[in-house]
C-alpha cells in the first residue's frame, strides 16, 4: 500500500516536472506545504508567499496551500526528503525553529543538508514581557530583580524547554548569571496561553514573539520590556527599546522562509529564486508581509542556505551551552 | 450592562446577505460534523479563502464562520447515534446512550430529543455570550494551570459514576487513556516519549485517530462478525418526534449541562470533548438511580448534545473579550479576522461593534435556523440505518479512511487508526467500555501538563494546588462529587428498608 502511493506520488511529480521541465517557467501547480494545523505559523508563512506572488503576478494560478501536521514541522520534513524531492512546484514553510529543532536532532534522522534552503520573506523578534502591572518597567529592572531572587520569577513560554521561547527566557537567566537549567518555566500552548497567564498573575515573566504581543501592549495589557532586534522595530513598537540598547547582548530573530526538496532541479529552483526576488521588492509584496505582522527580512538563495547552517550550528551551541 | 451593541448586531445579522450566509454555514456546518474526522476546523480552514476571496465583508465572514462551528455541533450527533461513529470530537459521549437507543428502534426520538438538546444548550450559550461575557472572561484569566489540574481532578471525580457494574475493566480503560495521552512531545521537556522515531507519533495519537480507531473501526468489525454469525440487526426507526415526557424528564439535565459547557468553553485550555465528558458524567452522578445511563437513557443523551453546543458559544468568550482563542476552531476564525486587517483583541468590542454584535446575534439566529434545519430532516438522516450491511460496513470503513487521511494527509495515520480499531474490536470482545479510555486520554492530557506546567512555577512547592480561591473551590466540589452519592444512596437504601421494614419485601 506505502510503495504503491509512492509511485503514484513520484508518478505524479514526474509527470509535473515533465510539465514544467522548460528552464525557468514557472511551476504548473504551484504548492506550498504547511507542517502543521491551519492557521498557525506555517500557515501564514505558506500564505505570504501564495498571496505575495500571486499579487505580483509571478505566478498567474493561485498556489494551493496544504497542511501535513506532526512534529513542528517534523513530518513535512520527512516527508519531502522521502517522497517528493525532486518535485519542482512545491515549497515548505520553515522557520528559525525548524534550525532549532534540526540542531537538537528533533527532525529524525536528517540533517540541515537535506533540502534546499530557498529564502526568508519575513521575520518576528523575541520579546520579553511583563504585566502592565508590573514593578518592572525596562530589562534591567528585570535582570537585577531576577539575579537578586530568581526562585521568586516563572516566566512561561509558548514552547517547551529547549524551544525558542524557552531559549529567549534562558538567556535573561543567563543575562542574570543564573543557570537557565533552575529556571521556573512554565511551557504553555502557544503564545495565547502564555498571555492569559500572565494577565492572571501565574507568570511574572513571558517569552514570546513581537507579532503575537503586539496588540495586547498597544492595548495596555501587558508591558514589552525589550525587542531582540538589532534595531528598534517599526510601527507600533518603535517606542519599545532593542535589548542592545539597554546593554544587554540578546538578540533573537524569528525568520519565516521556505526549502525545497534536495534533487529539485537548478532551473526550477532558480526560478523560484528570481520570482521571491521579483517580488519582495514591490510595494504589494511589504503590504501583504506587514498585514501578518511580519517585520522586513527578504534573504533568498545563497545567502539564505549559509544563514541557515551558520543558525544550526549556533543553536548547538547555545543547547550546550544552557545544559541541554 | 450596555447592550447596544447586541441590537445594532441583531440589525447587522437579519440583513439579507447575512441570514442567506447563515444559513450556508448552517448546512456545511451540519455535513462537517456529521462526517467523522472532519470537524468544524477543517470546514472553516476551507472556507475561509473562499469567503475572502469572494469578497464577503469581515462581518458577514464571521456570520458564515460561526455559523459553521455550531452547525457542526449539531451535525456530530447524526453519526453518533446512527452508527456509533462519533463525527467530531465533542460528540464522542452523544454515542454513549444515542446508539443504544437507535438499537432499541428509537433512532428518531433520539435525533430530535438530541436536536432538541442542542438547540436549549446554543441558546443559553448565546445568552450567556451576549449577557456575560466581560464577567466571564475575568473568571477565564483566574485559571492558571494550578486551577486547570484542580479542574481536572474534579473532572476524574466525577467519573467515578463511571464505575458502574465493572469496576475493574473500567480503571484498566481509563489507565489505557491515559497511557495513551503520553505518546509524543512531552510538553514541559521537550523530551519524545514512546515514539519509537516515527516523526509522525511526535504530535502524539491524534485525538480524532483514537476515537474514529475505537469507535467507528471497531462498530464496522462487530458488525461484520454478526453478520458473519448470521445475526439479523432489526432495523426499527421508531418515531420521528419526541415525547413530551422525556422532554421534560430531560429539562434540568440541558439547562444544568449548558451551564457546565458554556463554562468550560470560556476556560481557554479546554473544549467541547472535555465539556462533555464532564457534563455526562456529572449527570451520571447526579440522576443515575436506576442505572439507565448507556443503556439508552434520555438523559444521558441529552447532557453530552447541550454541553457541546454551549461549549461552542463559550469559546467565544475569550476570543472576542481578549483576543484569546478558545479553542483550536476559533484561533482559526482570530486568524480570519486578521485576515481582514482586525487586530482581535480587547479593543475589539469598542473598535468594531458590528462584528461582535453581528456575531452574537448570528448564533442566535443560526440556532434557530440549526433546528429549523435538522428537525425535519430527522427522517432523512434516519434512514441511514435501512442502508444493508453490506453497503454500511465499506461505507463507515471509506469514510474514516478518506476523513483520517483529508486530516492528516498521512498513511501512517490511517494505519494507526486501523491498528486502534483492531485492539478496540478486541477489548469490545472482552466486555471493556471504550468511553472510559477516551476520557482517560483527553483529561489526563490536560491533567498532566498543568500539574508540571504548576509545579514548574512554584519550583515544586505543592502549596500552589490549594492557594487560590477558585483551586480551593474546586478541591471542595471535587470531594462533594465523590463523597456525596455514596452518602445519598446509603440514606435512601436505609430509608427504604426502615420503610419496608413493617410491610412484606417486594423487592430485594
Amino acid at each position: 500500500m506505502i510503495r504503491f502511493l509512492t509511485k503514484m506520488v513520484a508518478g505524479a511529480a514526474l509527470v509535473a516536472m515533465a510539465a514544467g521541465g522548460a528552464a525557468l517557467a514557472q511551476p504548473a501547480k504551484p504548492e506550498c506545504l504547511a507542517g502543521a494545523k491551519p492557521g498557525g505559523g506555517f500557515d501564514l508563512t505558506c500564505r505570504l508567499a501564495a498571496n505575495a506572488l500571486l499579487v505580483t503576478k509571478q505566478i498567474s494560478q493561485p498556489m494551493a496551500v496544504t497542511y501535513m501536521e506532526g512534529g513542528v514541522g517534523a513530518v513535512a520534513y520527512n516527508h519531502v526528503i522521502a517522497k517528493r524531492p525532486k518535485d519542482g512546484n512545491l515549497i515548505t514553510a520553515a522557520s528559525s525553529g525548524s534550525a532549532l529543532l534540526i540542531a537538537q536532532g528533533k527532525f529524525g534522522q536528517y540533517d540541515e543538508n537535506a533540502v534546499r534552503w530557498l529564502g526568508a520573506l519575513g521575520a518576528d523578534y523575541g520579546v520579553l514581557v511583563v504585566n502592565a502591572d508590573s514593578p518592572y518597567k525596562t530589562l534591567k529592572d528585570l535582570v537585577d530583580a531576577y539575579k537578586a531572587d530568581p526562585s521568586s520569577f516563572a516566566i512561561a513560554g509558548g514552547g517547551a524547554v529547549g524551544s525558542q521561547d524557552w531559549m529567549k527566557a534562558s538567556l535573561l537567566a543567563k543575562a542574570a548569571g543564573q543557570e537557565p537549567k533552575q529556571m521556573h518555566y512554565a511551557a504553555l500552548e502557544g503564545g495565547g496561553a502564555v498571555l492569559t497567564a500572565l494577565e492572571g498573575g501565574h507568570v511574572q515573566v513571558g517569552s514570546g514573539d513581537a507579532a503575537e504581543m503586539v496588540k495586547h501592549h498597544v492595548a495596555g495589557k501587558i508591558r514589552i520590556l525589550a525587542v531582540m532586534a538589532p534595531q528598534r522595530l517599526t510601527g507600533a513598537l518603535a517606542d519599545v527599546p532593542t535589548a542592545h540598547e539597554q546593554g544587554f547582548d540578546i538578540d533573537w530573530p524569528i525568520w519565516r522562509g521556505y526549502y525545497v526538496g534536495k534533487d529539485v532541479s537548478d532551473a526550477d529552483f532558480d526560478w523560484w529564486v528570481k520570482a521571491f526576488e521579483a517580488a519582495s521588492k514591490t510595494p504589494e509584496f511589504a503590504k501583504e508581509r506587514e498585514e501578518r505582522g511580519l517585520f522586513e527580512f527578504t534573504m533568498v538563495g545563497k545567502p539564505f542556505e549559509e544563514r541557515v547552517k551558520a543558525d544550526v550550528v549556533r543553536f548547538k551551541q547555545l543547547a550546550k551551552e544552557a545544559g541541554m | 450592562m450596555n447592550l447596544d451593541y447586541l441590537w445594532h448586531g441583531f440589525a447587522v445579522a437579519l440583513t439579507g446577505q447575512n441570514l442567506l450566509v447563515g444559513l450556508i454555514g448552517c448546512f456545511i456546518g451540519t455535513l462537517v460534523g456529521a462526517l467523522p474526522a472532519i470537524g468544524p476546523i477543517n470546514g472553516i480552514a476551507l472556507l475561509l479563502p473562499i469567503a475572502y476571496t469572494m469578497g464577503l465583508p469581515a462581518e458577514s465572514t464571521m456570520i458564515l464562520l460561526s455559523a459553521i462551528y455550531c452547525g457542526a455541533e449539531y451535525g456530530g450527533r447524526i453519526s453518533s447515534i446512527l452508527l456509533n461513529v462519533p463525527g467530531d470530537a465533542g460528540a464522542v459521549m452523544t454515542a454513549l446512550d444515542g446508539y443504544p437507543m437507535a438499537r432499541q428502534g428509537r433512532a428518531g426520538e433520539a435525533l430530535t430529543l438530541s436536536g432538541i438538546s442542542s438547540f436549549v444548550g446554543g441558546i443559553l450559550g448565546s445568552i450567556g455570550l451576549a449577557l456575560f461575557a466581560p464577567v466571564l472572561a475575568r473568571l477565564a484569566i483566574g485559571f492558571g494551570p494550578a486551577e486547570y489540574f484542580v479542574l481536572m481532578v474534579f473532572a476524574f471525580a466525577t467519573l467515578g459514576s463511571m464505575v458502574g457494574s465493572q469496576p475493574v475493566k473500567t480503571l484498566i480503560g481509563c489507565t489505557l487513556g491515559l497511557m495513551l495521552a503520553t505518546v509524543g512531545l512531552d510538553a514541559t521537556s521537550g523530551a519524545y516519549r514512546f515514539t519509537f522515531n516515527q516523526p509522525e507519533l511526535g504530535d502524539g495519537i491524534e485525538f480524532v485517530v483514537l476515537v474514529i480507531g475505537l469507535f467507528s473501526i471497531s462498530e464496522a468489525l462487530v458488525i461484520l462478525e454478526h453478520q458473519g454469525r448470521g445475526f439479523t440487526v432489526i432495523r426499527e426507526l421508531g418515531r420521528m418526534t419526541v415525547r413530551a415526557a422525556d422532554v421534560a424528564r430531560c429539562t434540568g439535565t440541558m439547562l444544568r449541562s449548558s451551564v457546565i459547557g458554556f463554562v468550560v468553553g470560556v476556560l481557554p485550555g479546554t473544549g467541547a470533548s472535555v465539556s462533555s465528558a464532564i457534563a455526562y458524567t456529572t449527570e451520571k452522578r447526579l440522576s443515575d438511580t436506576e442505572d439507565t445511563f448507556g443503556k439508552g437513557d434520555v438523559r444521558g443523551l441529552a447532557a453530552p448534545e447541550a454541553a457541546n453546543n454551549a461549549t461552542a458559544c463559550g469559546a467565544f468568550v475569550p476570543m472576542l473579550t481578549l483576543g484569546i482563542p478558545g479553542s483550536g476552531t476559533t484561533a482559526v476564525m482570530l486568524g480570519a479576522l486578521m485576515l481582514y486587517n482586525i487586530q482581535p483583541g480587547p479593543m475589539l468590542l469598542t473598535e468594531r461593534p458590528e462584528i461582535v454584535g453581528g456575531l452574537v446575534a448570528s448564533l442566535f439566529i443560526g440556532n434557530f435556523l440549526l433546528l429549523l434545519l435538522n428537525l425535519p430532516l430527522v427522517n432523512i438522516f434516519a434512514r441511514v440505518l435501512t442502508v444493508p450491511n453490506w453497503l454500511l460496513v465499506p461505507g463507515i470503513l471509506v469514510l474514516s479512511i478518506v476523513g483520517v487521511y483529508s486530516t492528516h494527509a498521512s498513511v501512517f495515520a490511517i494505519f494507526l487508526m486501523l491498528g486502534i480499531g483492531m485492539a478496540g474490536w478486541l477489548l469490545r470482545k472482552a466486555g471493556f467500555d471504550m468511553a472510559p479510555i477516551i476520557l482517560g486520554f483527553v483529561l489526563g492530557h490536560v491533567m498532566e501538563i498543568n500539574l508540571r506546567n504548576a509545579l514548574a512555577i512554584s519550583g515544586g512547592e505543592l502549596s500552589i494546588l490549594f492557594s487560590s480561591a477558585i483551586c480551593i473551590v474546586l478541591w471542595f466540589m471535587a470531594a462533594a462529587v465523590a463523597v456525596l452519592p455514596t452518602m445519598l444512596s446509603w440514606r435512601s437504601r436505609r430509608l427504604k428498608v426502615a420503610r419496608t421494614a413493617g410491610m412484606p419485601a417486594i423487592d430485594g
